[in-house]
């Protein structure tokens, strides 16, 4: 027994160096991909961090020299690969400021705006999604599939005008703008913002919950628990639950890898001072070192939860782990 | 709405249900609206009015007027030129490109295979909404640029749905039997492959309508599509967000429109799909 549990983590161990492996690659293919923006952009970053009127020949010079602009390309994309390894993105070409503290500065508003939405996200869409989908073509089930079928064709910064409107200039019940301080002011700063970036979370993860559990509503298994008499809260979990829970996996970290997608257009909406609001500055003002270091930041963000999920399967499926060792 | 087609050898009439049809008719009011809104349009959408700006629902402005004073009725039903022409272009162009590869590599398989999906993994590494931020944004923004870079961003997903449905097809045996013959591969993939996967190529034409509407408005909202002044549904939005509380229709408006057609163009889809799946299954 012990030795066939052992050899079971030997081997997901290496699925896990092994997807590590590929997950570097991706990475190191898409650092080029953004390096290479700087290439393709237009407008010379030397002149832009000068601004128009001091850009003079030699200055421009200067700063072509400084930040090693001359260099061939290859060069200057080694060079900012190796600094950004030590965690250097380089410094703003607007404000002068170090990207790192720009992005440390405003990583807490989307930290807690992504968290807060998920963890609405998950305590909503999977139990109405596990309704719906064992009472299909029910009252619940049809409520369920037509709202979420209009909170996906709703787009997001549209909802959040309309939750603004009715909580907070109607009805005065939560603040319109701002992020508050210490927990529970954040908390109450953040539920219009977190609310509306769960409705559009909600509507995918609670169709894929639904389609998860239709497949399991059918099955001779729950016929027979019911049969038995199995208390309906055991068959909700361990057989249900249990069993939807690879797409409801999946769904959930998909949501959550592309949150900071939603939270631009939620932190545009509220005014928060998110990754997501520095990033349509910096795009907008050609910024291009914060540009590359919170594409980088999202990438591997992606990928890190694309990771999880898939490490997951085999905590939540057995049959993954004994197939991990046949295999 | 979920009743089944019965033997369609007996009746040959589908049964498309009367949602189906409300959808449609509301599509093709808003298509009428745009080939014709230089002439119902009650009032020229781009004129101001200081004295008139921010003011609720009134017998000259139904919907009320915007910051700028301009009749937001007016421009709603303007707003349909670019809430339409966009998504379409997409639609059709993200379908071609993403039919013919998905057809390709995945009636090819091998080597071809691998490196179109291994590439396609790399796009899905950054959200594509995201990409098309900081593309079109570094770009200058505009219009025809966001819809260009959306076509790249959605051709991806066609390939994908495609090619799992052809994937399907390779291994039935009329594929068998055309290759016995000696049908060309591409003639297979085309004249035979090709109209089995017809369901998932049409009901995935018109998802990307509804996911390129919603992503070109999100530009335009964060300034990155229309030009400035331009009568478009998301831009509207992002203007007049400072009237919110003086009328609320000139941000409601743009927002039911954008939700509405996003939710009809759905219910088509899906409705499309069953019946030519249905249809495809009895021939």
């Amino acid at each position: 027994m012990a030795a066939a549990a052992g050899r079971r983590w030997v081997t997901i161990a290496r699925f896990a160096v092994r997807r590590l492996a590929a997950m570097v690659a991706i990475l190191a293919i898409v650092s080029f991909l953004v390096f290479s923006l700087l290439a393709l952009t237009p407008g010379d970053p030397a002149v832009l961090l000068l601004g128009p009127q001091k850009a003079t020949p030699e200055a421009v010079a200067r700063i072509r020299a400084e930040f090693g602009l001359d260099d061939p390309f290859l060069v200057q994309y080694r060079d900012w690969v190796v600094a950004a390894l030590h965690g250097d993105f380089g410094r703003s070409i607007r404000s002068g400021q170090q990207v790192t503290d720009m992005i440390s500065e405003r990583v807490g508003v989307t930290v807690w705006l992504a968290g807060y939405a998920f963890v609405l996200t998950v305590l909503i869409a999977i139990p109405f999604g596990l309704v719906a989908g064992m009472r299909k073509g029910r009252l619940a089930d049809r409520l369920a599939t037509a709202s979420s079928l209009v909170a996906l064709s709703a787009p997001t910064f549209a909802v959040g005008f309309l939750l603004m409107y009715v909580f907070a200039v109607q009805l005065d019940w939560f603040p319109a703008f701002g992020s508050g301080d210490g927990f529970l002011d954040t908390l109450w700063h953040m539920t219009l913002p977190a609310v509306t970036l769960a409705i559009s979370q909600i509507a995918i993860v609670l169709r894929q919950t639904r389609a998860a559990a239709m497949d399991v509503a059918d099955r001779d298994y729950i016929t027979f628990a019911r049969a038995r008499a199995v208390p309906s809260r055991r068959i909700w979990q361990r057989y249900v639950l249990h069993n939807a829970s690879l797409p409801v996996l999946t769904s959930a970290g998909l949501v959550l890898a592309y949150s900071l997608t939603g939270a631009v257009l939620v932190e545009n909406v509220f005014a928060l001072q998110g990754l997501g609001a520095l990033l349509v500055v910096s795009v907008a003002q050609l910024d291009l070192p914060v540009v590359q270091a919170l594409t980088m930041f999202t990438a591997l963000l992606v990928l890190t939860t694309n990771l999880v999920v898939d490490l997951l399967y085999f905590a939540f499926d057995p049959r993954l782990r004994r197939a991990a060792v046949a295999a | 709405m979920s009743q089944v087609t019965i033997v369609p050898t007996l009746s040959r009439r589908t049964e498309w249900g009367r949602l189906f049809w409300v959808c449609v008719g509301f599509v093709a009011a808003v298509a009428i609206t745009a080939l014709t809104v230089q002439w119902i349009a009650p009032h020229d959408w781009s004129a101001q009015s200081l004295v008139d700006s921010g003011q609720g629902p009134s017998s000259s402005h139904w919907l009320g007027t915007d910051a700028l004073g301009r009749d937001i009725f007016s421009r709603l039903l303007a707003g349909t030129r670019t809430g339409l022409i966009g998504p379409l272009v997409i639609a059709i162009g993200a379908g071609v490109l993403g039919t013919a590869l998905g057809l390709w590599t995945g009636y090819a398989g091998g080597r071809v295979d691998g490196l179109v999906m291994r590439s396609i993994d790399l796009v899905y590494a950054v959200p594509p909404l995201l990409v098309a931020i900081v593309l079109v944004g570094l770009f200058g923004g505009g219009y025809w640029l966001a819809v260009v870079v959306l076509i790249f961003l959605s051709a991806p997903g066609d390939v994908r749905v495609v090619r799992a449905a052809v994937m399907a097809q390779r291994e039935l045996p009329y594929v068998a039997a055309a290759r016995t013959v000696g049908v060309s591969p591409f003639s297979i993939a085309s004249k035979h492959v090709l109209p089995n996967v017809t369901p998932t190529v049409t009901a995935n034409v018109l998802l990307q309508f509804v996911v390129g509407l919603i992503a070109l408005s999100g530009l335009a909202f964060l300034g990155l599509g229309v030009e400035p002044g331009s009568p478009d549904w998301g831009l509207m939005i992002a203007e007049n967000r400072t009237v919110l509380d003086l009328n609320v229709w000139a941000v409601a408006g743009p927002a039911i429109c954008i939700t509405l057609l996003a939710l009809a163009v759905t219910v088509i889809g899906d409705r499309m799909f069953e019946v030519l799946t249905d249809r495809t299954a009895a021939r």
